[in-house]
This record gives structure tokens, sequence and C-alpha cells, in this order.
């Protein structure tokens, strides 16, 4: 058609973008004076906490706003071509043929009622007018190499019918098929596994690498940003407010907010006792009650009044580096961030005391019924998915075990095994005497339910819309049977608010009232109602943003730190595990691969899950080195789980067909680590470590400095 | 599949069976008012007593309730005391005009009620969309004995183009059927569409629908390809809900035109006592209502794979 493109020109050019949504409310102003360029086969990373405008800046690229949104000011150039000025239907051929974009949640992104392949299909039969058997065989071809096996079979599913990471690679797959020289990539990994992380992020950019597609990369992890990029735009509510190449920018991050943003991240060189956490205070700003002057000011610990809060802060061009770094901060000559730790104080480590849950040979088996006329004929109709098999461990008093493992491996069951919302099939579960694995939660008694009490993932799922926080705070309370007299329980609750450091009048406030991270500290406020001796933790802070993640993290340690509790941490980040956990219990498909200290987690000799699980973490540090391991193909069905060892599908260290047929042996490396794998430990011991962290004398910028 | 069939058609007769209880056990409990509305106000306590132990009324209820069912079950359905005939000799012509009524009727709501939805609900808030919906609300509201007498003012009083009533004495004529047709449909289009508006109004902020047009895809296809099918799934199972409804829907505007239907008799029935018809036509309507209940779920699974068995 008409496009007239500049193969010279930047593929694309943003300049002083403003764009804003229109509610009842008003006018939103979601970004302000935006301005980026994208060279050809250049990667660049977005990053920011939810809400601070990078969807929106992606949606302007392809100009679809919604009904409310619009572009106020600023310019769009693709290859030289004004986007904002476009006619629809040169737009529609511009869309999905020269900059195509993937999303955050694969499967809302596919029609459920369509198969795969006519959805596939459908994208070079539109811009190229190619016939149906010519569209059938590129799709089989781009879905070959987004390595999907199969392809015929994927080409004729229902979404539905895959899995998360192959939905993924679908929609990779459909935004490649017509070979865009633009992608954009909106937390296109959020939703998924690490592992899977891990395999679709190295396509992704072996893709870009091997078609020179330049990139616009979404994200709010600076980890993943790190292995992906070449330059990253750090966002703070809807502005830029530095900018640079991953080097520069992540070895001297100049912006307080980057330099907090850092401080937030379980890095490996954090500690929970040496070196804890260090959440940003304070909450992002509405986009209508921004402030005057910088938008981090009331967060800001350089702020100096008169200056910050003056008038808008420019982007100025950070002198004295050779790559293209800017920051938007007044003061960022005078702040010396090397004077200026990127941890919190210091703490004594904990004591730990006896064993207060022991767990030996638990089983949980659920069964599924096969209605099929098949398996009926085949007498196959009742099936057994094996979540849990043969789990052992302890956890003492004050002390926090970790569960990691991908989605699916068992961690929930287990803590709904814990909880009384489902009863073994087997073995024995001992909290604080009692053996409570096949006592369900009706039939045991307030103290007992109120001594062992969880925090969810979803926080909003388990608060009633229409009660105060304090009413259902309160009922928690006489539940446990901890007070019964009226005003004591409102001491309580009071109390309790106070712990979980929220002001005393979100008594009577509602759940929709509140951020997601102040749900999250209801929810623990809850958990810690009946004293409990042990608390367990279900991803807690993965659907948080990282500041406050980093907040509700250290919130619950310093809970955990003064009550004593023992914490049972669900979780499939390793970094977090391994910066909270005094121990480790690695599962997969419901069996324990490997258990143990958290050292000893994290150096060889490592089982071959952990290890890929291990390379899988991405790290937001330059200077860490990695070996990678990327694993292939999918968790098996738990309806079907291989004979032998349960990882000898993915293994890819397998020996051979002693791990398709015999349960590998659990073999001691110490008394407290054990490995349940046929290679041999002296073997195991062999390989380097996965993550080698370089020593302060080694790091580059403080030799610099 | 075919067992999820199978295990439908099973659930369908246990709840047939269990409101044939019920029906048998109101009706028919207090044996000495069976024989009143037989033999009416006026009959003696003898000649009652007499009726009622010639036809079995003595017998134990389950022996009653057996004999009943098995009628039923073998097409015996018993005399009509309102017709003096027997139930079989003229029920099922009824269900067969009101059958022919309501397939008429269907005919236009379907198409109409689904494209007036479908573009009211593709672009949300446009004047198209405002127009249609206070359209569908406004007909919906108004009640089928205002509308009935309406038409019939304008079409047989004012214009004199169709016959007043639809008694189709001398046979099958289309013109009768005009103004009873016309009446449900003016009643029940808004309701469907609606319904298929608000599917269709949340099909297109789905994020599919995003992905659709990002692909570059023109509107057309964005639309006919990629929103229709998700936005029917809804309309489907209340256009399903429909049949059942028209089954006494009808009342009103079969006893207006005075069209000789199903609905008309079930009101003549129950105005009249008329105990083995009314039995007989619960019967019946219990049957459509379970029937298009188990073709709706099965359509249903059809139209959405994500339920489709394996
Ligand atoms: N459709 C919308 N209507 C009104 N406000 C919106 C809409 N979409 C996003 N916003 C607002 O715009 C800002 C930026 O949002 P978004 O671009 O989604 O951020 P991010 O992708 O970084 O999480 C937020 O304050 C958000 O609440
Ligand atoms: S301008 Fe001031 S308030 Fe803003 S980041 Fe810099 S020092 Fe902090
Ligand atoms: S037992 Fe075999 S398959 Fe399992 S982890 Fe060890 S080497 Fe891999
Ligand atoms: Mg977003």
């Amino acid at each position: 058609m008409a496009l007239n493109f500049d193969e010279n020109a930047p593929v694309l050019e943003i300049k002083d973008l403003n764009l804003s949504y229109w509610t009842r409310a008003g006018e939103i102003p979601a970004v302000i004076d935006f301005s980026l360029t994208v060279q050809k086969g250049e990667s660049i990373g977005l990053v920011g906490e939810s809400g601070c405008g990078k969807s929106t800046v992606a949606m302007a690229i392809m100009q679809y706003m919604g009904g409310n949104g619009s572009i106020k000011s600023g310019s769009i150039r693709f290859k030289g071509v004004e986007l904002t000025e476009l006619p629809p239907d040169e737009l529609r051929t511009l869309r999905g043929s020269h900059i195509s974009m993937i999303y955050q949640e694969p499967f809302a992104a596919l029609n459920p009622s369509l198969t795969l392949g006519t959805q596939l299909k459908e994208v070079p039969m539109t811009h190229e007018g190619i016939s149906d058997t010519e569209a059938h065989d590129r799709a089989a071809q781009v879905l070959a190499d987004v390595r999907l096996p199969d392809p015929a079979r994927v080409m004729a599913a229902y979404p539905h019918q895959i899995s998360g990471g192959q939905q993924q690679r679908v929609v990779i797959a459909m935004a490649l098929l017509s070979n865009p020289s633009l992608l954009l990539l909106d937390e296109p990994t959020t939703a998924l596994d690490v592992t899977v992380e891990a395999g679709i992020t190295k396509l992704i950019a072996d893709i870009s690498r091997k078609y020179g597609t330049s990139q616009i990369y979404i994200s709010h992890n600076l980890g993943l940003i790190l292995e992906v990029c070449d330059r990253v735009f750090v966002m703070y509510s809807g502005e830029v407010v530095e900018e640079g190449t991953i080097n520069s920018l992540f070895t001297w991050p100049r912006h307080p907010y980057t330099h907090g943003l850092f401080g937030c991240i379980p890095l490996p060189t954090a500690d929970k006792n040496a070196a804890p956490l260090r959440p940003i205070v304070g909450q992002l700003p509405l986009p209508h009650e921004r402030p005057h002057g910088c938008n981090f000011g009331p967060r800001c610990k350089f702020f100096e009044d008169g200056r910050c809060d003056a008038k808008d802060v420019p982007m100025e061009p950070v002198a004295g580096t050779t790559s293209d770094h800017r920051v938007r901060c007044v003061r960022w000559r005078e702040i010396d961030h090397s004077q200026d730790v990127a941890h919190g104080d210091a703490k004594d480590p904990m004591e730990i005391g006896d064993a207060v849950l022991a767990v030996e040979g638990m089983q949980k088996y659920y069964e599924v019924h096969d209605r099929s006329i098949k398996a009926l004929l085949a007498g196959k109709s009742v099936m057994y998915v094996k979540a849990n098999e043969q789990l052992n461990f302890d956890a003492r008093r004050g002390e926090t075990v970790a569960i990691v493992g991908e989605s699916g491996c068992g961690k929930s069951t287990f803590a709904k095994v814990l909880m009384g919302l489902e009863t073994a099939t087997d073995g024995s579960i001992r909290h604080d005497g009692n053996d409570i694995c096949k006592i369900p939660v009706r039939a045991r008694s307030p103290q007992q339910i109120g001594s062992l009490q969880m925090v969810f993932q979803n926080p909003f799922d388990t608060l009633n819309p229409s009660h105060t926080i304090g009413t259902q705070i309160g009922r928690v309370i006489k539940k446990f049977g901890v007070e019964t007299d009226k005003t004591k329980i409102r001491a309580r609750v009071m109390e309790l608010l106070d712990i979980v450091k929220l002001p005393r009048d979100f008594y009577i406030r509602r759940p929709r009232q509140l951020s997601g991270g102040q749900k999250q500290r209801i929810g623990i406020a809850r958990a810690f109602a009946g004293n409990p001796s042990m608390v367990i933790a279900d991803e807690p802070v993965s659907a948080l943003d990282v500041s406050v993640a980093a907040a509700v993290t250290e919130l619950l340690m310093e809970i955990q730190r003064e009550h004593k509790t023992t914490l049972l941490f669900i979780s499939h980040d390793l970094s977090v595990v391994r910066y909270l956990s005094d121990r480790i219990v690695v599962m997969y498909l419901g069996q324990i691969m490997e258990r143990g200290t958290t050292e000893a987690i994290f150096a060889p000799p490592y089982h071959p899950y952990t290890e890929a699980l291990l390379s899988a973490v991405p790290i937001a540090d330059p200077e860490v080195t990695k070996r990678e391991i990327v694993l292939e193909g999918n968790l098996p069905s738990a309806l079907n789980p291989p004979q032998g060892c349960p990882f000898s599908t993915r293994c890819p260290r397998k020996v051979g067909t002693v791990c398709d047929d015999e349960r590998p042996p659990v073999q001691m490396a110490s008394d407290t680590h054990a490995i349940a794998c046929h290679i041999p430990l002296e073997e195991l011991a062999r390989v380097e470590p996965v993550i080698v962290v370089p020593s302060e004398e080694e790091r580059a910028h403080v030799a610099h400095q | 599949m075919l067992i999820f069939i199978l295990k439908r058609i099973g659930q369908m007769l246990l709840i047939m069976l269990i409101v044939s209880v019920m029906l048998f056990l109101l009706l028919e409990i207090n044996v000495e008012s069976v024989a009143v509305k037989v033999l009416g106000q006026y009959s003696t306590q003898e000649q009652r007593e007499l009726w009622l132990q010639r036809n079995g009324y003595y017998d134990p209820i389950y022996e009653r309730y057996g004999r009943w069912l098995w009628g039923f079950v073998t097409g015996d359905l018993g005399e009509s005391v309102r017709f003096k005939k027997p139930i079989n000799d003229f029920m099922w012509d009824r269900l067969w005009n009101t059958a022919v009524l309501g397939f008429w009727a269907m005919a236009f709501i379907i198409p109409l009620a689904l494209v007036l939805g479908i573009l009211s609900g593709m672009r949300e808030g446009s004047w198209l969309d405002r127009t249609i919906s206070v359209t569908s609300i406004i007909t919906t509201s108004i009640p089928e004995f205002a509308s009935a007498p309406l038409l019939a003012a304008i079409f047989v009083f004012g214009l004199g183009w169709l016959p007043g009533t639809s008694s189709m004495i001398g046979g099958f004529d289309w013109k009768q059927l005009v103004l009873p047709v016309a009446v449900l449909v003016i009643y029940d289009f808004g309701y469907v569409a609606r319904m298929t508006r608000a599917s269709m109004a949340e099909v297109m902020t789905t994020h599919y629908i995003r992905t659709a047009v990002l692909k570059g895809l023109p509107y057309r296809s964005v639309i006919l390809k990629h929103a229709l099918r998700n936005a029917l799934i809804a309309p489907f199972t209340v256009i399903m809900l429909q049949i059942p409804w028209l089954l006494s829907g009808v009342i009103v505007v079969e006893f207006f035109f005075a069209y000789k239907g199903f609905g008309a008799l079930l009101l003549e029935a129950s105005l009249n006592q008329d105990i083995l018809l009314i039995e007989a036509a619960s019967m019946v309507a219990v049957f459509v209502v379970v029937a298009t209940q188990t073709l709706s779920d099965i359509g249903y699974t059809y139209l959405n794979p994500r339920i489709r068995f394996t």
C-alpha cells in the first residue's frame, strides 16, 4: 500500500508523547513527555511498577487506546512514517505485519472457540493474500521455529488444550509469522513458571538475533530486563525517570527511585539478617494526585525543599559516561549512592527451637473419574492424581522452611492438607504433638485452627467485600477463642493493625478501598490473630509489585521474629526463597527431589532439577554470572507420571533407562541434605556452581570509585 | 458424549417422574374434591361415592398413581370431563397449533433479535446501540394484553387488512396467523436482543478481540470470525429457554385471538377443573421444558469447545 518507509530512519522514534485516559473523574494523564528511539535490532526494556504507564505506551504505538484513551500530543514515527496520522486501512496493513505484539496472558489473548491453526493462518492470509494451504505450511514452519513439538497437533487444537507455556509460544509464533520489524512484548512471561519463562526468554532472544527484529520489552522484573535488553527505561508514575544502557544503569543507577528498586529485590547478595531488603517508603501517587515538581518527591529521602518541588524536573544527560545515560533528578550530581548502602539495618539471626511440624510419609491422592466409554471398557474409569507422594521433612520453632517448585508440583495440595481443607491418603503430620493429617478442618478445635494459619496469594479472594476490616478480623479473633469480650476484641484488632503497620482507622474501611499491599497486610493480620505457632504463606508476595513485595516480605519476617513463629513459605521464586528461608524443600510432580539448608541447596551437589531451577532465576546484577540450563518439554501429567524418576522426561543429565524404570534412591549429602537421584553424590558434587556472585573487591563499581 | 446424552435422558425421566408424583398428589389426594370436580357442585353425596367407588378411587393412593402413570406411559390419557372426549383425540392437535404459532414467532424473533443485539453490542454506546436498546426496552415492557388490542384496532378495525379472530374454522389461513405472531414477536424479541447485546459487548472487550484487531484483520472479519461465535453462546441458552416460555406465554394471545392452541386449552382445563386434562397437559409442558433444556445443554457443548467432550 501507500506506506513509504524510510529504511534509514530509526525503527521507532517517539517524541514528547503525552497520553491520557478520560474517565468520569476527569482526565488521567497516564504518560507524560515520553521520548524513545529504537534502532534496528535493538532491544529496549521498559520497567516500572504496575500503573506507571508501560502498557499505555505499547498500546499507543499500536494506535489502540480503547474507547477512553487518547494521544494528546507528540509523535510516533515508525521508519519515518507518522503513526498518529495514519488512516485506518494503512494502520491495518501495519499492525500484525510490521509491528506485532505479544501479551501478558496468552490464554486470554487467544480466541477460545477457534483452532490455533485458524488463528495463525489468518495472519499471512490477510497481509500477504496467500492461499490457505500455503498459510498452513508457513504456520507449521513457524511453530517448529518456536520449538513447539508436533505442530500439526497444535494447529488442530483449541487454546485450552495446550499448556500456558505452549500458548505463549503460539502467541509468539503468531507475532512472528509476518516477520515484523518491531515486536512489542508486554510482560510476556509474567504468567509463566520460571523454567518456562527461561525457555521463552531465550527463544525471544534467539529469534530477534536471527531476524534482526527490534523489541520493546515491558516487564517489572529487572533481572529479566538485564537478560534480554540492550537499553532500559525506568518509568515512575507516567514518566521516564532514568534511561541508559543495561551496563551503565544496572551498575551505576543514578535516580533515587532506580536505586530504591534495587534495594527491594532479593539479589544474591541480600541476606535476611546481615543485609535485609530496604523497601521504598510510601506509595505510588495516583495520576491525578501527583505532587508538584518531582513525582518521586514524597518518597525520596534526598528530597530538598524548594528545589525538588519547584517545577517539573527535566531529563538530563549524565556526563562522564560513554553510554547515553539520562536521569530525571535535580540532585543527581550531588547524591553519592556508594555512600548509601542498598540494604536495611542488620539484625541478629533467630534462634531455632524444637520441632513444630514433622511430616512423615505424607501422601495425598485425588481420585478422578474418566467417564468416556473407552475408559469404562478398559476398566480404567477411576484414576489417581498423585498430588503428594512420600513427603518427609520437619520444621522447627522460629524457622522458615520454603517449599519450591513449578505450578502443579503439589505445593498447594500440601498446604491444603495442613490446613485440613483436604485429608491425607496416608502418612502422618505431627503439629504441636497431634497427628493432624486426617483431621478435616471441621473437626479441629478453634485453638488448633488458630495455631496453624495461612496467608494466601490473592488476599482479595479471602476478604468479604461487604464487611469492614475491623469486623472481619474481630470475627476471626472470636472464632479462635482468643478473646470473647467485645472491647477486648476491638483492642486486639487495633493491636494487630499496629503490628502490620496499618493506620488504626482501617478498622472501618472495606476491602475495596485497599491497595494490593494493604490487603495482603490484612491477610497477615488475620493469620496472626490466633497467635499461631506456624503460618503457611502460599506465594504471599508474588502478585505484588517489587517495592510493595519487599515491604510485605520484611513485615512478615519482622512479625515472625517477634512471635517466634514457624513460617512455611511456598513459592516458585528462588530469589525470595534464598533470601528468607533457612531450609528449602524442592518438589517436582508431588515428590521431594532435594531438601537441605539454603546454603546446601544453592551449592553443589545439586539435584539436576534444582540446578535447572537455579539457572532459570533472572538476577538483576550484571556482574553475577550464571550457567545456562534450559529445560525442554512440559511438566508431565500428574495422572500419568513417569514410572521411575518423575523428572526423567525433562532431565538434562538423565543417566539412562534406570531413570525411566526405577525410583531414584534418596542420598544423604549431609545429615540435613537429601537428594533423590540415580547419579552418585560424588558426581553430582563435581559440577560448577550455577550462580557465581563476585566478591565486593571484584566488583567494577567499587574499583571505579 | 453418548454417556452424557444417556445421563441427561435419565435425568429427564427422573424429573418428569418427580413432577408427576407432585402433580398427582396435589390434584388427587383429596378424593372428595375429585368427585365434585367431575360430577359438579350439585351432585348428591351418594352419587359422588358411587362414582368414586366405580372409578377405583378408594384404592390405596400408590395403586391409583401406578394405574395413572401406566395409562400415561401406554398413551391412555383418559377422558376429558369438559370436552367429553378422550384427551388423545384433541390435545395433540392443540399442541401442533401452538407449535405452528411458536415456530413462526421464533422464525422472526431469532434473526431479528440476534441481528439487532449484535449490531448494538458491536459498538457499545453508539447512537445505533442506544436506539436499539431503547426500542427493545419499550417493546418488551408493553404487555401482550395491551399490544394485542392495539394491533387489532389498527389492522382489523382501522385498516381492515387482517381478520380479528384466528380460530381457523375454515382450515389453515396464514392471514389469521399474522397478528398472534406479531404480538409474540413484539413482546419477546427485545429481551433476546438485549441478552445478545450484553454478550456481544462483553466479547468486544476481551483480549482476544484486541489480538484480532492488532493482527491487522479487517473489521468485518474481527466481527464475523472472532466475535460472533463467542457472542452467540449466551443468547443460545436464552433462546432455548424461550421455547418452554412460549407454551404458556401464548395463553393471552391464543385467548385474545381465539386461536385453538395449547395455551388456550390449558386455560380452559384449569378454569373447568378438568383434572385429567390438567395432568396430561402439565406433563406435556414439563416434557417440553426438560427436553429443550437437554437440547440446549448438548448444543452448548458444541458451541463452546472448552467443555466439549473428548
Ligand atoms: N482504560 C483506562 N481508563 C482509565 N485509566 C486507565 C486505563 N488504562 C490504564 N489507566 C491508567 O493509566 C495509568 C497507566 O496504566 P498502564 O499503562 O496500564 O500501566 P502499566 O502497564 O505500567 O502497569 C494507570 O494509572 C492506570 O490506572
Ligand atoms: S528530584 Fe529530588 S525528590 Fe526527585 S528524585 Fe531527585 S532528589 Fe529525589
Ligand atoms: S534420577 Fe535420573 S532422571 Fe532423575 S534427576 Fe537423577 S539423573 Fe535425572
Ligand atoms: Mg501493564
